[in-house]
C-alpha cells in the first residue's frame, strides 16, 4: 500500500531555511541545504521548499537551492512560492523539481491549474492552501502567508481546483502553523471527504499521535517543519511512532 | 556506487514533463548520457535506451510518433539490448491504453494500460492518483529477480508511484513485480527479454531506485 508519507516542509527566504509561528515572526534556522540533506538521510519520503516571501515580491530565489538539492537528493521535490505561470513551472522543473505547490497565482486565475496540469501533468500539480479557521467547521483560504483573506471557502476552492486538475493538496492549517499544538484534525476530514487527490497536512505536528488521528481521516501524508528543524525529533524517529501506531510508513 | 567505467545511455526526449532528474539519477550512477529529443539524431542505435515518461498515455504517443521515436524503439526491440521505460514510458510498451479513451501503444509486451481500481480490496474508495511508496513482491511466476534490473533489490522493497493508471500484462510471465495498494494488485515492474519498465521512479527512490538503475547499466 501506500503508506503514510513523512515531508520535511523547508520554508525559505533568500538563502536561509526560517521557521515562525503562524506563518509569522521568522528566525532563522540554517543553511536549507544542509537540512535537506540531513533529512533525505533520515529516511524522508518527500521534500518540500516554499520561498514564503516569494509572493510578495513577485519572484522566486529558489532555483539555485533546488539545483543543488537535486543533484544529491533522489527522492521528489516540490517547489512552492511565487509561482505564476507556465513559465515559471518550467523554470522550477529544469532546477529539478518534481512538483509544484501552487496558491496565490491559482486562485488569482484557476485556469493555471489546468494549464499545469495538462501541460506537464497532474501528479506535478500541487495545489498549496492555507486556512484559517473562521467558524468550527469552516476555513477560509488566505494568500501570501496567511495575510490576505480571499474570501474563498477552502473546503470548496479545493474541490474546484481538484476539477481543474490539480492532483495532490498542500493543506495548511495556518492557525496550527508553528505552533506543535496539533495538526487540525477536522479540516483534514473536512477536505478528505470531498476530493479523492492525496491530501497532504501540514501546520501544527507536534503530537505523534496525530499520525494516526491525520491518518484515519484519509490524510495521504504530513508535512513537517519546526518538530524537525529544532531537532526535536527526527524523520526515523517519526516514523518508528507511526509503525507502532500500526500505520505503514517507509522505514 | 559509481560504476567503474561510464556506460553510454541514450535518454528519449518527446517533449512531455521532466526528464531531467532522470538524467541526473543515471548520472550519479555513472552512465554518459545523450539526451534526443527526435530520431533522425540517433544514427546508430545505441547501447542502451530509456523512455522516461509523465503525463497522458496518448500524448506521449502522439509525440513519439510526431518525433519518429516509435520506429526508433521497435527497432531497438529487436537487437535484444537494455531497454527501460519508467510511468508513461513503461505503459507506452503495451498494446493500448485506456487513458481519455482507447489509444495504441508501441505493442512490444501485450497487454493493456488499466486504471489503478478507485476501490481496495473491501470496497472502499481509496485516493487515486495513487501516490508514494509501496513495496515491491516477487510474482508467483517469478522466482528470482537475479539478472534483471532488479538484480540488488529484496523483496518488499519499498519505491516511489505516482499514477493513476497501471500496466496489466496479458501473460503472467512479463510481470518481474507487483505492489499491492491496499490489497490490490498493481503490475509494478514489466520484463520482456531485455526490455524493461518499471511503473514506479527509480530515479526518485531513493538509494534502491539508484540501484535499479545501476544494475540496468549493468546489464
Amino acid at each position: 500500500m501506500a503508506g503514510l508519507r513523512i515531508i520535511p516542509r523547508l520554508d525559505v527566504k533568500g538563502d536561509n531555511l526560517i521557521k515562525g509561528i503562524r506563518l509569522e515572526g521568522l528566525r532563522v534556522v540554517g543553511d536549507p541545504h544542509a537540512f535537506a540533506l540531513r533529512y533525505y538521510a533520515q529516511g524522508a519520503d518527500e521534500i518540500i521548499f516554499m520561498d514564503i516571501v516569494a509572493s510578495l515580491y513577485q519572484r522566486n530565489n529558489l532555483t539555485s537551492i533546488i539545483a543543488r538539492a537535486a543533484d544529491q537528493i533522489y527522492i521528489p521535490i516540490t517547489v512552492g512560492g511565487g509561482i505564476r505561470s507556465l513559465n515559471d513551472v518550467h523554470t522550477m522543473l529544469r532546477s529539478g523539481a518534481d512538483k509544484v505547490a501552487i496558491n496565490t497565482a491559482a486562485i488569482a486565475r484557476p485556469e493555471l491549474i489546468s494549464e499545469v496540469s495538462n501541460r506537464f501533468g497532474s501528479q506535478c500539480m500541487v495545489l498549496s492552501v492555507e486556512a484559517k479557521r473562521t467558524g468550527p467547521k469552516t476555513w477560509e483560504a488566505y494568500t501570501d502567508n496567511g495575510r490576505e483573506h480571499t474570501g474563498l471557502d477552502v473546503v470548496e476552492w479545493i474541490e474546484r481546483a481538484v476539477k481543474l486538475g490539480a492532483g495532490e493538496v498542500l493543506l495548511t492549517a495556518v492557525d496550527q502553523e508553528g505552533t506543535r499544538k496539533g495538526l487540525d484534525i477536522e479540516l483534514m476530514r473536512a477536505v478528505n471527504a470531498r476530493v479523492s487527490v492525496p491530501v497532504i497536512a501540514s501546520g501544527g505536528f507536534g503530537d505523534p499521535l496525530d499520525l494516526k488521528r491525520a491518518s484515519d481521516v484519509g490524510t495521504s501524508a504530513i508535512a513537517i517543519a519546526d518538530a524537525l528543524h529544532w531537532q526535536r525529533t527526527t524523520v526515523g524517529e517519526i516514523k518508528l511512532h507511526a509503525r507502532q501506531q500500526g500505520l505503514e510508513v517507509r522505514l | 556506487m559509481t560504476a567503474l567505467k561510464s556506460q553510454a545511455v541514450t535518454v528519449i526526449d518527446y517533449g512531455i514533463g521532466n526528464l531531467l532528474n532522470v538524467v541526473r539519477a543515471l548520472q550519479h550512477c555513472g552512465a554518459e548520457v545523450a539526451v534526443v529529443d527526435n530520431a533522425t539524431q540517433v544514427a546508430d542505435l545505441p547501447d542502451r535506451l530509456v523512455l522516461p515518461g509523465v503525463g497522458a498515455f496518448a500524448d506521449g504517443m502522439l509525440e513519439l510518433k510526431a518525433r519518429g521515436f516509435d520506429d526508433l524503439v521497435k527497432r531497438f526491440a529487436l537487437t535484444e539490448r537494455p531497454f527501460l521505460g519508467i510511468c508513461v514510458g513503461a505503459q507506452m510498451l503495451f498494446d493500448v491504453g485506456e487513458e481519455f479513451g482507447d489509444h495504441a501503444g508501441l505493442g512490444l509486451i501485450p497487454g493493456r494500460v488499466m486504471p489503478v481500481p478507485f476501490v481496495d480490496l473491501s470496497g472502499h474508495v481509496h485516493r487515486i492518483p495513487h501516490i508514494g511508496w509501496s513495496a515491491l513482491q516477487k510474482p508467483v511466476s517469478r522466482s528470482s529477480w537475479k539478472h534483471t534490473i532488479l538484480d540488488r533489490i529484496e523483496q518488499l522493497e519499498p519505491m516511489y508511484f505516482v499514477h493513476s493508471f497501471a500496466p496489466v500484462p496479458t501473460h503472467e510471465e512479463h510481470r518481474l513485480a507487483d505492489t499491492y495498494y491496499n490489497g490490490v494488485r498493481i503490475c509494478a515492474a514489466v520484463a520482456s527479454g531485455s526490455i524493461y519498465g518499471c511503473q514506479f521512479h527509480p530515479e526518485r527512490s531513493a538509494q534502491h531506485g539508484l540501484d535499479i538503475l545501476s544494475a540496468f547499466l549493468a546489464l
